[in-house]
C-alpha cells in the first residue's frame, strides 16, 4: 500500500527534545524516544513523572512549546489534523459522556472524526464486538462497570483506524481480572493489526521482556530501548531491579547536587 | 475478553485523504446531535430554563402593569401593555441563561473529561468551538420558541410575521451569549467558580440593559446606570429582538451584536487555542 511505503521506517511516533514548564516547574526536561511502528512501547514511570503532561503534549491538548512531536512524520504542531486521524488515544481520565448510552458516545466520536452513516454503525458494531461489548450498546455508559467503560474507551480509540494508540494509565483503578483483559486486547492488538502503542503505567507487572521500554523520572527519560538490554544494562535480575537502580541513581544525583 | 476476534488489520489503514465539505458537515451534525441528546436526557434543565422566564412574565409583570406605564417607543406604534414590553427581555434572558449554562456545562465535560475528546479531534479547533456555539444557540432558539409559544397562550402576541423575522435575531443573540459563555468557561478552573458567573455576568448583564424598563425611563432615574446600560451588549440584543419581533431592523443594535459576536467568537477560539490560550498561560490544562 503507497500509504505503507511513505511511511516504511518512520516512528509510528516520534518525541524529540521536548521540555514543557508549569510556571517554574518543570514538568519534562528534554524528553527524547521514538515508539516503532508495529511495536508495544511501555512508558514507564511513577505518579507525577511527566506521563500525563507529555500525552497532553501528544494529544496537542497544550502546545510543545520547546522540541518537536511526529506522529508517522507529521508533526503535531504544524500538521495536527493529519497526525491526530492517525493517533487513537485513552486518556487518565474517564472521557465517556456518561449521560448518553455507549452506542451514541461512539457515533459521537465517529462523527468528531468525519464518519458517518453506515460505515460509522458498522465500524461501531465491529469496535463493540472486539471489546465483547456489543450487547451493552444501548446501556447510558453510566451503568457500565470502570474495566466495561475503558473497554469502550479503547473500542472507541479504535473506531478511525488509527495507527497508532497511546493509552495513559488505562488500567489505573481497576480490579486485576479487568487490568489482565485489557492489557491482553491491547497487546492484541500490536500482534494481530499491527498498531504501534505507547502504554503508559506505573506498574512494573504490565512491562513484558520484549516490549520496547522508556523510563520516565522527574520529567527525564533514564532508560530508552529493549526492555531486555536496559535490564542487562543495570545488571538487575528484572525490571523492577532495573528501575529501582535507574530511580535510585537518579536520587543519589539529586542528593549529591543538593 | 479472551476470544476476541480480531477484525481488519488497522495499520494498513485507507492512506488519509483531506476532509471535505461532507466530513465538516458530518462532524457539526455529531457535535449538535450530542448537545440534543444531552439536552434530552437533561429535561429539568429545559423545564427550567422556561419556568424562569415565565415566572417573571406571570408575576413580576403583572405586578408591573399596575404601577408603570409605557410611552409610545419604537418599534410601538401604541402604548402597550408591560408583558408585551418585558418579553423581547425574558426571551433575550432564556438565551442569556443558555449561554451561561452552555459555559457551565464546558467547564463541567473539563473536568469530567469529555471536553478531551471534542479537542483532540483532527477539525481544527476553530472549527469544533464554533460547531458547539451552533448547538448551544440551536437549543437557545427552541428554548425561546416555547417561552414565545406559552406567552401567546397568556395573551402576549407579536404580529404573525414577527415570530419568523426574530429567529434570525434569535440566532445572532444566540451565538454572541454562547460565544460569550464559552469565552468565560476558558478562564474559569473550576465549576465551583461559577457561582461568580451568576453574580457577576448574568445578573449585571440582565438588569443593567434595556430588558426591564425602557432606556428612556432608566436615564431619568439616573443618568450613570444609563451610561452602564448603552454599554452593555445584552441591551443591543434585547432590542434586536424587540425590534425583529415587529419585522423591523435596529441596525445599531444590529451593529453592536454582530460585533460583539465577533470579538467573544474570536476571543474564546483564542483562549481555547493550544498555543495562545488561556489555559497555557495559567498552566493548566484544556481538559
Amino acid at each position: 500500500m503507497a500509504a505503507s511505503a511513505r511511511t516504511a521506517g518512520v516512528p509510528a511516533l516520534s518525541v524529540a527534545g521536548v521540555s514543557h514548564s508549569y510556571g517554574a516547574r518543570k514538568a519534562l526536561d528534554d524528553v527524547t524516544f521514538d515508539v516503532p511502528q508495529g511495536r508495544f512501547t511501555a512508558l514507564l514511570g511513577l505518579n507525577g513523572a511527566g506521563k500525563t503532561t507529555l500525552f497532553s503534549l501528544i494529544t496537542r491538548l497544550y502546545d510543545t512549546r520547546h522540541g518537536r512531536i511526529s506522529v508517522l512524520g507529521h508533526p503535531i504542531d504544524r500538521e495536527p489534523g493529519q497526525a491526530l486521524r492517525l493517533l487513537g488515544v485513552v486518556f487518565q481520565a474517564r472521557t465517556l459522556d456518561l449521560d448518553i448510552s455507549v452506542r451514541e458516545n461512539l457515533l459521537y466520536h465517529a462523527a468528531l472524526h468525519g464518519l458517518r452513516g453506515r460505515e460509522a454503525r458498522a465500524r461501531m458494531q465491529e469496535a463493540l464486538e472486539d471489546v465483547e461489548l456489543a450487547d451493552r450498546a444501548k446501556d447510558a455508559a453510566r451503568r457500565l462497570s470502570g474495566g466495561q467503560m475503558r473497554r469502550v474507551e479503547i473500542a472507541r480509540a479504535l473506531m478511525h483506524r488509527p495507527r497508532i494508540m497511546v493509552l495513559d494509565e488505562a488500567t489505573v483503578g481497576l480490579d486485576i481480572a479487568s487490568r489482565s483483559a485489557i492489557v491482553g486486547h491491547v497487546r492484541r492488538l500490536v500482534r494481530d493489526r499491527g498498531v504501534a502503542v505507547l502504554w503508559a503505567t506505573h506498574l512494573l507487572d504490565e512491562v513484558e521482556d520484549d516490549d520496547r521500554l522508556v523510563v520516565l523520572h522527574q520529567g527525564r527519560v533514564l532508560a530508552d530501548g529493549e526492555t531486555g538490554a536496559v535490564i542487562a544494562q543495570q545488571g538487575a535480575a528484572d525490571i523492577r531491579g532495573a528501575f529501582n537502580a535507574l530511580t535510585a541513581g537518579r536520587a543519589r544525583e539529586a542528593g549529591e547536587a543538593a | 475478553m479472551s476470544a476476541t476476534v480480531i477484525a481488519g488489520p488497522v495499520a494498513e489503514a485507507a492512506p488519509l485523504r483531506r476532509f471535505g465539505i461532507g466530513d465538516y458537515l458530518t462532524c457539526l451534525r455529531g457535535i449538535m446531535w450530542r448537545e440534543a441528546l444531552r439536552f434530552v436526557h437533561q429535561r429539568e434543565r429545559f423545564v427550567s430554563a422556561l419556568v424562569r422566564p415565565l415566572v417573571w412574565l406571570f408575576i413580576f409583570a403583572a405586578g408591573f402593569r399596575q404601577i408603570l406605564g409605557v410611552s409610545i417607543i419604537p418599534p410601538y406604534d401604541t402604548y402597550v401593555l408591560y408583558e408585551v414590553y418585558v418579553t423581547p427581555g425574558l426571551i433575550a434572558m432564556i438565551q442569556l441563561f443558555n449561554g451561561m449554562q452552555s459555559s457551565l456545562s464546558m467547564v463541567y465535560d473539563r473536568e469530567m473529561g469529555n471536553m478531551r475528546m471534542l479537542l483532540v479531534s483532527p477539525f481544527p479547533r476553530w472549527f469544533l468551538l464554533i460547531s458547539k456555539l451552533l448547538a448551544s444557540t440551536a437549543v437557545s432558539v427552541l428554548q425561546a420558541y416555547a417561552y414565545m409559544f406559552v406567552a401567546y397562550l397568556w395573551g402576549v402576541v407579536a404580529p404573525g410575521w414577527g415570530y419568523v423575522a426574530v429567529l434570525p435575531a434569535l440566532i445572532l443573540c444566540g451565538f454572541m451569549l454562547g460565544a460569550l459563555g464559552m469565552l468565560l468557561s476558558s478562564a474559569i478552573k473550576q465549576l465551583e467558580n461559577f457561582a461568580g458567573v451568576m453574580n457577576f455576568v448574568i445578573f449585571p448583564m440582565f438588569f443593567a440593559s434595556a430588558a426591564l424598563y425602557p432606556l428612556w425611563l432608566v436615564q431619568q432615574s439616573s443618568p450613570l446606570i444609563y451610561r452602564i446600560c448603552t454599554l452593555n451588549p445584552f441591551t443591543y440584543a434585547v432590542e434586536l429582538i424587540r425590534f425583529a419581533l415587529y419585522s423591523e431592523v435596529n441596525w445599531l443594535a444590529l451593529a453592536v451584536v454582530a460585533g460583539c459576536t465577533v470579538v467573544f467568537t474570536s476571543a474564546a477560539v483564542i483562549a481555547y487555542d493550544p498555543a495562545r490560550g488561556l489555559m497555557v498561560r495559567r498552566g493548566g490544562g484544556p481538559a
